[in-house]
C-alpha cells in the first residue's frame, strides 16, 4: 500500500510529496487526451502504485482555442455566434449570459416574452444535457444500454432545439437584445409529448441505473467530497448540492423569470458520486416541471425583441459587468469590459469545470481505483473545452 | 443490497425491439430538415442588390462579394453577389438576418456530398445547386431586426402653421434624432455610386455617429461645395436606391446632410476647410453663378485658377435662389455655401448678362477658358390657344417676383397647370399668398414627376388636384380681369410598346373653371441666343442643349459646359457635379497635366 498525500485542511492545497518514481513501485499513466470517459479533450496523467491512483495531475491544453481573445476581435453581435461554442453540450447558458451582460452595458431592456422564452431555453438545454450525462454516467460504470436510450432522447430533445432555433447543437437563439424568433406553431403540444417520453425514461434509467447493484457498488462512497471542502474549491451546482449545501442562483438570486416560477432546491447528503447523479436525476424531473411551467405562461404574443441599433457598429458606453446563471454544472458567470468601442476590452468566463475538473480532481482521484477514474471524472460532470476559453 | 439490485438491470431489455432514432441503419434515409433549420444559403441574385451587409457582418469571411459574369452593375445595385466559402462557414445565419433586400435564407438539407472541394466556394443564387427553389429553411422572422427598418421622424412646421408663411417647413433633425438616424446606415456605398457628385455619404454619415461635423464638412466639400442647399432640397437619387429602404425606409441621407451643415458655423469655414488657393496666373471665365457655374468657380479656385462669374441676375444662386421657394431653401442657407465660395476670391458680376452687356467672343478672348452654366430660364409653351392670355403666368416668374420680395398679384383663385416640382412650388406658393389652388394635371398622381412628399405636402396644405386634366383652351371669364381654362378629362391609354400609359382626352367631357390666374408651370427650356447660330451648329446644340464630351469639353476650344443646360436630370446635384467634372476638365487644359484627379 502505497504512503497517501494527507492533507491538514480541505483549504491546504500543497502539492503532495512527490513519489520516488526510481523505487519501482509506481507507474506513470496517462488517461486522456482522448478518452471518452473524459468527455472532453484533457490529460489526466495518473501515478498508479499497483491499481490505486497515489498522484493525479491534470493538463489541458488540447483544444488551442483562446475564444475570449478571438473575441476581443469581434463586434458584438458576432460574439453571439461564438460563445455558444465554449461549452459544446451547453451552448444555451453561454448566448444567455453572453446576450444579458451586453445588454446591461448597452442599456437595453429585454421584453417579457423574450425573458420567459430564454428561461425555457435554459431549461429544455439543462434538461438536454443531463439526459446525455446520464448516458456517460451510467457508460462510464460500464451500463452501455442507457448511454442507447438517453441519447435517443437527446435527440427528441435536439429536434425541439432544431425546430425553434434552426440548429441542434449550436443554437444561437439567444441574441443580444431578446430572441430570433418566437415559438414555432404547435411547438409546445410537441414538447409535451416528448417531455411525457422523457419523464417515462427516467424512471426507466433509475430502475436500471440507480437500483442497479453493480452501479450502486461501484459509485457509492466514490469521490467523497466533505463539507469543508466546498468553499475551499469553490465547488458549485449539484456537486455542492450533493453536499447538502442548498445553492442555486436561480433561487439565490433569481434572473430572467425564475422567480415566478415554483420549485425547490433538490439536495443531497452522502456527496458521493453516487449521490451526485442521484440529484441530477431529480433535477431532470424538475426541468420537466419547470420547462411545463413555462410553456403554461410563456406569453404567446408581444415583441421578442428590444429595439436594436444598428449591430454593424454597434459601439457600447465604457463599463464593465459580472453575470452569472445557474447552469446543469453550478455557476456560470461572464466578465465583461467595455471601452466605448465597437469591440470588447476584455472577457473572461467563469465556468464550474475549470475548479471541478482540475483542483477537486486531482484531490479526489487520489486513493481511487484505475477503474473508476472515468467515473469519477463524470460524476464531477466537467467539460474541458470550458477550462480553456 | 436488496433483491431488487439484483433483478432491477434485467431491465435494459424492455427497449430491446424499439425502433432505433438516433442511428438508422443502412439505407441511410434522408431525413427532411426542420422547416426553420440553418442549411445551405439560397439568394435570390435578381433581388439581391449586392449591398455587401452579408460580408461585413460574417465573423468568418466566409463570404466575398464578387463579379458575376452577365450581372452588369446598375443604378442601385453593385452587380457583386456574395460567394460563401464553406471551409469557414459556421451557419449562424447572421448575414440572413442582416441582409437588407431580403434575397438571402437558407434552406433546410442537411447534407451535400461532392468530391470537388472547390464547390464548397459557390455564388449562392448564380452557381445551380439542388436546394435551389426550396420553400423550406432559415429566414429572418419578420419581427426580428438587426438594424432600425423604420427612419427617425422629421419634425415639420403642421399644414395649418406652414401655409401661414414663407418659413422652413422642415426643422431639422436634433442631435440625438441625426445620430439614431446615421445609426442606420449599412455603409454599403450603393449611394456614393448612385450620386451624380459621388458625395461619401457614408462617411460623413459615420462623422455624425461620431460626433465629428468638421470632418464630415469636409468629406462633402470634396465633392459638393453646395452642401446646406443639397441638404434641404437635393433629389437626392441616393435614397431611392439605399438598400436599407428596400423591406424598411431608406436612410434620411439628405437631413443628416443638412444636420452636419447646421452644426457647422459659416464662420469657422475657413479654418476647417483649410482652402489655400495658390496663384496659376490662368483666368477662367463662368456664365452663370447657379449651382453649376458656382461650384466650378469653387474647384478652379481650389486649383488656384483667378474665376470672374458672369450673372445676369443681381444675387448668386440661380434657380436655386429665383426657382426654389425659401420655405423649402432659406436664402440663409443658400448664401452659407455661397458666401464660402466668394470669400476664396471668386469675382462675381452680376447684373452682367452675356450677350447684351459683354460677348461671349470678348470672353472667350480674354480668358483662358470658359465655363457655360446657364440653366434653364424660358417656360415652355402649353401649346394651347390664347395662352398669351393676360392672366397666365409662367410659374418660374411668379417663383421668381416672391424670391425677390414683390407680390406677382395672382389673386385669391388659382390653377397651377403641371405636375413637377416647380408645380408644386408655384401651387405652395400661391397658398401662402392667400390663394385657393388647383393643380391641373395631365396624367395619374403616381405619374408626377415631382417628390412624393412635395405632392403630399401641397395636398396637406389645401392644394387641390385634379389628375387626367389636359387643358385645352384659355379664354376670357364672364368676369373681368379673370380667366378661364376649357379642359377635358383623359383616359389613360396603356402604351403597346409597354412605355407608361398615355393619356387620351375624351372629347365629350370638357369642363369649363374660370380663375384669377392660371399658372403654367410643365417645364423650362434654354436661352442660348448669346451664341451665334453658327457656333451652335458647331457646339451641336440639339432641343436647346449642349452635348458635352469628356470633362464636360465642347467641340469649341476654352468653352466648357454644364448644369440644366448641358445634362438631363436638369436638379442641382447633377449640376454641381458639371461643375465639378468642367474644374477637373478646365485645370487639366489649362495645365496641360492629368492632374491629381481629386481637384
Amino acid at each position: 500500500m502505497a504512503q497517501l498525500p494527507t492533507h491538514s485542511s480541505a483549504w491546504d492545497m500543497s502539492p503532495p510529496e512527490p513519489v520516488d518514481l526510481s523505487s519501482g513501485k509506481y507507474v506513470k499513466l496517462w488517461q486522456g487526451p482522448q478518452h471518452p470517459g473524459i468527455t472532453g479533450n484533457m490529460s489526466l496523467e495518473l501515478t498508479l502504485c499497483g491499481d490505486e491512483i497515489v498522484e493525479c495531475k491534470t493538463h489541458v491544453g488540447y483544444l488551442h482555442r483562446g475564444f475570449e481573445k478571438f473575441m476581443e476581435r469581434r463586434t458584438f453581435i458576432q460574439n453571439f455566434t461564438v460563445v455558444c461554442r465554449i461549452a459544446v453540450p451547453e451552448p444555451t447558458f453561454n448566448e444567455y449570459l453572453y446576450s444579458a451582460a451586453v445588454e446591461e452595458l448597452a442599456g437595453i431592456e429585454v421584453p417579457e416574452r423574450a425573458q420567459w422564452l430564454r428561461a425555457l431555453n435554459l431549461e429544455m438545454m439543462r434538461l438536454a444535457s443531463f439526459v446525455m450525462w446520464t448516458g456517460g454516467m451510467s457508460g462510464a460504470f460500464g451500463l452501455y444500454t442507457v448511454p442507447n436510450w438517453t441519447l435517443t432522447y437527446r435527440d427528441y430533445l435536439l429536434d425541439l432545439f432544431e425546430e425553434l432555433t434552426g440548429a441542434r447543437i449550436y443554437h444561437m437563439y439567444i441574441v443580444p437584445g431578446g430572441v430570433r424568433n418566437p415559438l414555432p406553431d404547435g411547438w409546445k403540444e410537441r414538447t409535451l409529448e416528448i417531455l411525457k417520453g422523457t419523464e417515462k425514461l427516467l424512471y426507466e434509467v433509475e430502475r436500471v441505473m440507480f437500483n442497479n447493484a453493480v452501479f450502486k457498488a461501484r459509485s457509492k462512497g466514490l469521490g467523497l467530497i466533505t463539507p469543508d471542502m466546498i468553499d475551499p474549491y469553490g465547488i458549485v451546482g449539484p456537486n455542492a448540492r450533493a453536499c447538502g449545501f442548498a445553492r442555486d442562483l436561480r433561487k439565490d438570486e433569481p434572473y430572467l423569470v425564475y422567480d415566478q416560477l415554483d420549485f425547490e432546491v433538490i439536495t443531497g447528503t452522502a456527496s458521493d458520486a453516487y449521490e451526485r447523479a442521484w440529484v441530477r436525476q431529480q433535477e431532470m424531473h424538475q426541468c420537466i416541471d419547470l420547462i411545463r411551467q413555462m410553456l403554461e405562461r410563456t406569453p404567446d404574443s408581444g415583441p421578442f425583441q428590444a429595439r436594436m441599433p444598428n449591430v454593424l457598429h454597434w459601439k457600447i458606453p465604457p463599463g464593465e459587468t459580472y453575470l452569472k446563471a445557474e447552469c446543469t454544472r453550478g455557476e456560470y458567470g461572464y466578465y465583461l469590459v467595455t471601452d466605448g468601442s465597437e469591440y470588447l476590452r476584455r472577457v473572461h468566463v467563469r465556468g464550474p469545470s475549470y475548479t471541478h475538473a482540475i483542483a477537486v480532481m486531482e484531490r479526489l482521484a487520489v486513493g481511487t481505483n484505475i477503474a473508476d477514474i472515468a467515473g469519477l471524472m463524470v460524476s464531477l460532470h466537467t467539460y474541458p473545452p470550458e477550462i480553456e476559453r | 443490497m436488496k433483491l431488487k439490485d439484483l433483478i432491477s438491470p434485467f431491465f435494459v431489455w424492455q427497449r430491446a425491439f424499439e425502433k432505433p432514432y438516433t442511428v438508422s441503419m443502412r439505407p441511410i434515409e434522408e431525413r427532411p430538415g426542420a422547416p426553420a433549420y440553418r442549411g445551405f444559403h439560397i439568394n435570390l441574385s435578381e433581388d439581391c442588390v449586392g449591398c455587401g451587409s452579408c460580408y461585413t457582418i460574417c465573423q468568418n469571411h466566409a463570404i466575398d462579394m464578387v463579379e458575376v459574369e452577365g450581372l452588369e452593375a446598375k443604378s442601385g445595385d453593385s452587380g457583386l453577389r456574395p460567394r460563401f466559402d464553406y471551409g469557414r462557414c459556421c451557419w449562424c445565419g447572421l448575414c440572413v438576418d442582416i441582409c437588407t433586400a431580403g434575397s438571402l435564407r437558407m434552406s433546410n438539407e442537411y447534407a451535400w456530398f461532392t468530391t470537388d472541394a472547390d464547390e464548397f466556394r459557390f455564388v449562392a443564387g448564380v452557381e445551380n445547386k439542388s436546394w435551389d427553389g426550396r420553400t423550406g429553411g432559415y429566414h429572418r422572422h419578420p419581427d426580428y431586426h438587426l438594424f432600425p427598418p423604420k427612419r427617425v421622424e422629421m419634425d415639420m412646421l403642421g399644414p395649418e402653421e406652414s401655409v401661414e408663411s414663407f418659413t422652413e417647413v422642415v426643422k431639422g433633425y436634433s442631435e440625438e434624432q441625426a445620430r439614431l438616424e446615421a445609426d442606420r446606415c449599412v455603409e454599403c456605398g450603393i449611394c456614393v455610386a448612385t450620386c451624380p457628385a459621388h458625395m461619401d455619404v457614408p462617411d460623413y454619415i459615420r462623422s455624425i455617429r461620431d460626433g465629428d461635423y468638421e470632418k464630415g464638412l469636409k468629406l462633402m466639400y470634396r465633392t459638393n461645395p453646395f452642401p446646406a442647399t443639397c441638404g434641404r432640397i437635393c433629389t437626392r437619387r441616393c435614397e431611392e436606391v439605399c438598400p436599407v429602404g428596400i423591406l424598411g425606409e431608406p436612410v434620411a441621407i439628405r437631413w443628416l446632410k443638412r444636420f452636419i451643415v447646421d452644426q457647422v458655423p459659416a464662420q469657422e469655414y475657413q479654418r476647417i476647410l483649410n482652402d489655400q488657393p495658390g496663384s496659376s496666373g490662368r483666368r477662367v471665365a463662368v456664365i452663370g453663378a447657379g449651382p453649376g457655374g458656382m461650384s466650378a468657380a469653387y474647384y478652379l479656385r481650389r486649383k488656384g485658377h483667378a474665376v470672374t462669374v458672369f450673372e445676369a441676375e443681381d444675387k448668386a444662386g440661380g434657380m436655386l435662389r429665383y426657382g426654389v421657394p425659401s420655405y423649402r431653401l432659406p436664402d440663409a442657407a443658400l448664401d452659407k455655401n455661397l458666401e464660402y465660395i466668394r470669400s476664396l476670391g471668386v469675382e462675381t458680376k452680376f447684373n452682367t448678362r452675356v450677350g447684351r452687356d459683354i460677348q461671349l467672343a470678348e470672353l472667350l478672348d480674354g480668358y483662358d477658358a470658359v465655363f457655360i452654366s446657364t440653366g434653364l430660364w424660358v417656360p415652355s409653351s402649353m401649346r394651347i390657344q390664347g395662352e398669351d392670355h393676360p392672366r397666365v403666368m409662367a410659374g418660374l416668374r411668379v417663383l421668381d417676383e416672391v424670391a425677390n420680395g414683390r407680390d406677382p398679384g395672382i389673386g385669391k383663385s388659382v390653377a397651377v397647370i403641371g405636375g413637377g416640382n416647380a408645380a408644386m412650388d408655384a401651387a405652395r406658393v400661391s397658398r401662402r399668398l392667400g390663394a385657393e389652388v388647383t393643380i391641373l394635371y395631365r396624367r395619374r398622381i403616381e405619374d408626377m414627376p415631382a417628390d412624393p412628399e412635395e405632392i403630399h405636402e401641397a395636398q396637406a396644405e389645401g392644394v387641390r388636384i385634379v389628375i387626367q386634366a389636359i387643358p385645352v383652351e384659355v379664354t376670357d371669364a364672364e368676369q373681368p380681369g379673370r380667366v378661364a381654362i376649357k379642359w377635358g378629362e383623359a383616359e389613360m391609354v396603356p402604351d403597346p410598346k409597354g412605355g407608361r400609359p398615355r393619356p387620351v382626352l375624351q372629347e365629350d367631357r370638357m369642363h369649363l373653371d374660370s380663375f384669377d390666374t392660371i399658372i403654367s408651370a410643365i417645364g423650362q427650356g434654354s436661352d442660348l441666343d448669346f451664341i451665334s447660330k453658327q457656333d451652335q451648329e458647331q457646339l451641336e446644340v440639339k432641343w436647346g442643349k449642349f452635348i458635352a464630351g469628356d470633362y464636360q469639353a465642347t467641340r469649341m476650344q476654352k468653352l466648357f459646359v454644364g448644369g440644366d443646360v448641358a445634362n438631363r436630370t436638369a436638379d442641382a446635384i447633377s449640376a454641381i457635379e458639371d461643375g465639378h467634372h468642367a474644374a477637373r476638365g478646365i485645370d487639366r487644359f489649362l495645365t496641360g497635366s492629368a492632374g491629381s484627379g481629386t481637384p
